[in-house]
C-alpha cells in the first residue's frame, strides 16, 4: 500500500509521519502515534468517545480521515496537561467532583468542554448540556460531569 | 481475531486505494473524470465513511473537496441568501444572518447528529446524501432554495423540489458531480418560518418527523398568499406537501382554515413503521399536528395573530 506524507499540528507540536490514504484519525492517534488517551466506541460517529479538537472544535475522530488534517492543529485529551505534568482546570474539576466513573466517556466530554469554556467562559447550564450532547455517558447520568464543568469555569476565571 | 468478531461493524477498516486533496474545482472534477465513476467526492465525512466501513459503498478513491476555495462562506446576494458546499451545519446554526432571514433552516442545522458532527458536517452534503430524515432539506425545500452542480461538462441550476430521487440517491451524481452552492430567498416581511422536529431525544437521533413552513399573508385581506409545506421522513424523499398549501392559499388565518388544510396531507404520506422512530400510523397522526403547529408558528414569527 502506497503510503503518503502528512504533516500537522498535534498538542502544539509538529507531526510528519506517512499513512496508507484510508487511515483514521483515531487509528493514527492510538495505533501509530501511541496516544492511547482517545477513545474508540461506536466507530460510527455516534458516542463521541473519541472526540479530538480540530483548529479548536470538537470532532470525532473516528469517522475523520487523517489526511484532512494536514496544516492544522489537533488537540487530544493529552494536549491538556502542563508539561510537568500539571492538570488542566477542567481535568482536575473532573476528579474533585467525581465526574469520572469508568472513564470511558471522559476524554470526549472534557474536550467538549474546553471547546466550549475557550468560546464561552461563563457558560448558563443549558449552553454546557448542549457542548456534552455529542458524548454518551453511561455511568454517571451527566449531572456530575456538568457540575465539574461549572467548577473549572470558576476557576478558570 | 475470532471469525464472529471481524463481522462486528466497527472492527471493519475502510478500504479505499487513494485519498485526493484537489486545489480547485477544475482540478477536483478532472480527479473524478479520471477514475470513472469509481471515485466519490467526500466534503466533511460524516456519512461517507460510515458508508465505506459498512460497506455499504464501494470506492478506489475519496476526492476530497474541502479545501476548494471560495465555498465556505454564507453570504446575501440582494434578497436571496447563498451558502457554499462547504458550509457546515454548526456555521448555519450560528450564523446572525440566517438565523435572522432564514430562522427554520437554522433551527433545522442545530438539530444534525451532535456539536462534533455539526462543525464538520456540511449542509450540502445532507442534501447530497438524500436521506428522508435530512434536518435541513426539509427546511430547505419550504424555502424553495436550488442548487448549483459542477461537472466537467458546465454547471447546472436544480430547483431542490427536482433534486431528490429516492432513499439514498438524488439527480447529482457524487462520482462525477459537485454540489457548489445552495440558494435561496430570505424571508420577507411578509413571510414567516417554522421548523419542527418529533425526535425521542434533544440530542443524537434521527427524527421522527420533521416539518418546515414557510407562510406568505396578504395583510390587508387577512389571508395566506402562499404557504410551502415540506415533510420527512414519511416518503422515499423529503417532499413538499402540495395538498395542504392548496388549502391553505387563499384561506383566511383561522384555527378552522389551517386545521382543515393540515389534514389533507395525510393521504400524501406513507411513513414506515420503524421500531426505533415510530409506527406508520403514529406519524400518520403526527402529521397533521405538526402540519398545523409550525403554520401557526410561522404566523406568529412573521407578527401575525391567529383569528
Amino acid at each position: 500500500m502506497k503510503k503518503v506524507n502528512l504533516v500537522f499540528q498535534l498538542n502544539g507540536r509538529e507531526v510528519a509521519v506517512k499513512v496508507p490514504p484510508e487511515t483514521l484519525l483515531v487509528d493514527l492517534l492510538r495505533e501509530v502515534l501511541g496516544l492511547k488517551g482517545t477513545k474508540i466506541g461506536c466507530r460510527e460517529g455516534e458516542c463521541g468517545a473519541c472526540t479530538v479538537l480540530l483548529d479548536g472544535d470538537p470532532v470525532n475522530s473516528c469517522i475523520l480521515p487523517a489526511l484532512k488534517v494536514g496544516g492544522r492543529s489537533v488537540v487530544t485529551i493529552e494536549g491538556l496537561s502542563g508539561a510537568d505534568g500539571s492538570l488542566d482546570p477542567l481535568q482536575q474539576a473532573f476528579i474533585d467532583q467525581g465526574a469520572v466513573q469508568c472513564g470511558f466517556c471522559t476524554p470526549g466530554m472534557i474536550l467538549n468542554a474546553k471547546a466550549l469554556l475557550d468560546k464561552s467562559p461563563r457558560p448558563a447550564e443549558a449552553e454546557i448540556r448542549k457542548a456534552i450532547s455529542g458524548v454518551l455517558c453511561r455511568c454517571t447520568g451527566y449531572h456530575k460531569i456538568v457540575v465539574a464543568i461549572q467548577t473549572a469555569a470558576e476557576v478558570r476565571k | 481475531m475470532e471469525p464472529a468478531f471481524k463481522e462486528l461493524h466497527w472492527s471493519r477498516d475502510i478500504v479505499v486505494k487513494e485519498y485526493l486533496l484537489p486545489g480547485s474545482l477544475p482540478e477536483a472534477l478532472d480527479m473524478l473524470d479520471h477514475f470513472k465513476g469509481k471515485a466519490r467526492v467526500i466534503a466533511g465525512g460524516t456519512d461517507v465513511i460510515p458508508e465505506l466501513r459498512r460497506r455499504d459503498l464501494q470506492v478506489k478513491a475519496l476526492v476530497d473537496v474541502s479545501r476548494l476555495p471560495g465555498l465556505n462562506a454564507i453570504e446575501k446576494d440582494g434578497r436571496h441568501i447563498i451558502l457554499g458546499g462547504l458550509v457546515t451545519h454548526g456555521q448555519v446554526a450560528s450564523s446572525p444572518l440566517i438565523r435572522e432571514k432564514a430562522g427554520l433552516l437554522a433551527d433545522g442545522a442545530a438539530a444534525v447528529g451532535s456539536p462534533q458532527i455539526r462543525n464538520i458536517a456540511t449542509v450540502a452534503g445532507n442534501l447530497v446524501s438524500g436521506r428522508p430524515a435530512a434536518d435541513t432539506s426539509i427546511p430547505l425545500l419550504a424555502l424553495e432554495a436550488s442548487v448549483t452542480i459542477a461537472s466537467k461538462k458546465g454547471e447546472r441550476v436544480v430547483p431542490l423540489t427536482e433534486f431528490f430521487v429516492s432513499v439514498g440517491e438524488t439527480v447529482l451524481d457524487s462520482s462525477r458531480e459537485v454540489l457548489t452552492q445552495i440558494r435561496f430567498q430570505g424571508l420577507q416581511p411578509d413571510q414567516g418560518g417554522c421548523t419542527l422536529r418529533l425526535s425521542k431525544r434533544r440530542a443524537l437521533t434521527l427524527p421522527i418527523l420533521v416539518v418546515a413552513a414557510v407562510v406568505t399573508v396578504d395583510s390587508t385581506a387577512r389571508v395566506f398568499k402562499k404557504a410551502a409545506i415540506a415533510l420527512g421522513p414519511v416518503a422515499p424523499t423529503p417532499f413538499r406537501a402540495r395538498e395542504s398549501e392548496a388549502g391553505l392559499k387563499g384561506a383566511p388565518l383561522s384555527r378552522e382554515a389551517i386545521r382543515k388544510a393540515a389534514g389533507l396531507a395525510v393521504q400524501e404520506c406513507l411513513p414506515r413503521d420503524s421500531l426505533l422512530r415510530g409506527s406508520c400510523s403514529y406519524r400518520q397522526e403526527m402529521i397533521p399536528v405538526f402540519i398545523r403547529r409550525s403554520v401557526q408558528k410561522a404566523l406568529e414569527q412573521a407578527g401575525f395573530s391567529i383569528d
